[in-house]
């Protein structure tokens, strides 16, 4: 980790939605290491400044973060160019920490909240030996914000769902909250390690449910957001109650987590 | 056979006396099943397939709100004054259910309070469930904050 952002270049930056893209950023000279999945780098786009992005996906020290346009630093990065620097920072944050979840997967995204788990369902699925079933659920608000749609038909293992807000014309697929997907899901609940990233509102009522049906809190990981400046836990806008989600978070486990989502003035 | 959904929610005793009031149907893609505002007499459990719900959108298409699939129940409104359809329903593929008589079951209700208390106790259960996502679903939850419609 380091305080001082690091030259990374753009090799590739794609659309995945209208207001969303998939910048893929190789290191100029020194490469960050330690990042895993559901860890976060601060990104820094020159002279407009800087935000925390999950990593979307990793190889070899080239770092993949989906970033959504909707403030002046994302949509400065999303308009970065192939060829452009970028700063980076990290990696900062808690990890999924897919190597002691046991049992089966369940892994639960709702809109950009797909992004953090994206290389979370690309080690599960490289390793299956290592786990139970691995069932995707994704919710979006739309078929047309839905992510890395080319990769989804390779997630299906046993399932990998899809429900959306508002469907298109000619959308034949789920139309509604995510939870509902559960019913077409392959999972033991006493024996599931569940993911969950997307609006807080998304993961509350989703582990509710998981609780209603059997899956322990501290086998549910959800991965929280808060306003993050510093990522070093000393700026304190990331407050949870007693956690810094940039140093205790973003991933905290459900049984932790429950009490503090509850309380309003947090 | 392991049952979800409505059937899961039924023991075998009282299960097996409700799909004894059953019809098999099927409706071919697009097909309307029933359209909001008409007398709701009749409910179904989805056998396989997929059931769309919409709302009539004045001067537009209907808005799908939400898509049942298999041993889902299919139709509330049948239990309740007005009993009118609050949705639309139509088959987004061929959709295959077992179709029930609204009047033929509460007759049978009526003496039998087994499969009273655990039928009125699901769709009860269905009707909250679905209150939920529906105000779950208000939120605009995926998209950037501040980005949903405004009121």
């Amino acid at each position: 980790m380091t305080a001082v952002p690091l030259p990374y270049r753009v090799v590739d930056n794609r659309a995945e939605s209208a207001d969303t893209r998939t910048l893929v950023l190789e290191p100029v000279g020194e490469t960050l290491t330690g990042f895993r999945p559901g860890r976060f780098a601060m990104l820094y786009a020159f002279g407009v400044g800087e935000i925390p992005v999950s990593v979307a996906g990793l190889r070899d020290g080239v770092l993949s973060h989906t970033v959504r346009g909707v403030g002046a630093v994302s949509r400065a990065l999303c308009a970065v160019r192939p060829g452009e620097q970028v700063g980076v920072r990290g990696p900062f944050g808690t990890e999924w920490d897919l190597p002691s979840a046991g049992g089966d997967l369940l892994v639960v995204a709702g809109g950009i909240g797909l992004a953090p788990l994206r290389p979370l369902v690309r080690a599960a699925l490289a390793a299956p030996q290592a786990h139970g079933r691995l069932n995707v659920l994704i919710g979006a608000r739309t078929p047309h914000d839905l992510l890395y749609r080319d990769e989804l038909a390779g997630w299906g293992q046993p399932y990998c769902g899809v429900t959306v807000d508002r469907p298109a014309p000619g959308w034949e697929g789920e139309v509604g909250v995510v939870t509902a997907l559960l019913d077409q899901a392959s999972f033991t609940p006493g024996d599931t390690t569940a993911f969950l990233c997307g609006p807080e509102v998304m993961i509350r009522a989703t582990a509710r449910e998981l609780r209603h049906r059997g899956v322990p809190a501290h086998r549910i990981r959800v991965s929280l957001e808060r306003n993050m400046h510093c990522a070093t836990g000393h700026c304190g806008h990331c407050q949870l109650g007693p956690l810094l989600l940039c140093r205790d978070g973003p991933v905290v486990g459900y049984d932790r987590a429950e009490p503090l989502l509850a309380v309003r003035e947090l | 056979m392991r049952h979800a959904g409505v059937l899961a929610a039924l023991r075998e005793g009282p299960r097996a006396r409700l799909l004894a009031l059953g019809r098999e149907v099927s409706f071919g893609a697009g097909t309307r099943i029933f359209e909001e505002g008409e007398r709701a007499d009749r409910f179904w459990i989805i056998r396989n397939g997929t059931v769309s719900l919409d709302i009539h959108v004045p001067g537009g298409p209907a808005a799908v709100v939400d898509t049942l699939g298999p041993e889902r129940l299919l139709g509330w409104s049948w239990l309740c004054p007005p009993h009118q359809w609050h949705l639309g329903a139509e088959a987004v593929g061929r959709v295959r259910a077992w179709e029930f008589d609204a009047a033929e079951v509460l007759s049978l209700c009526e003496g039998d309070h087994e499969l009273d208390h655990e039928l009125l106790r699901y769709v009860v259960e269905v009707i909250g469930r679905r209150l939920r996502a529906a105000r779950t679903r208000l939120l605009d939850l995926y998209g950037p904050y501040g980005s949903g419609p405004q009121p």
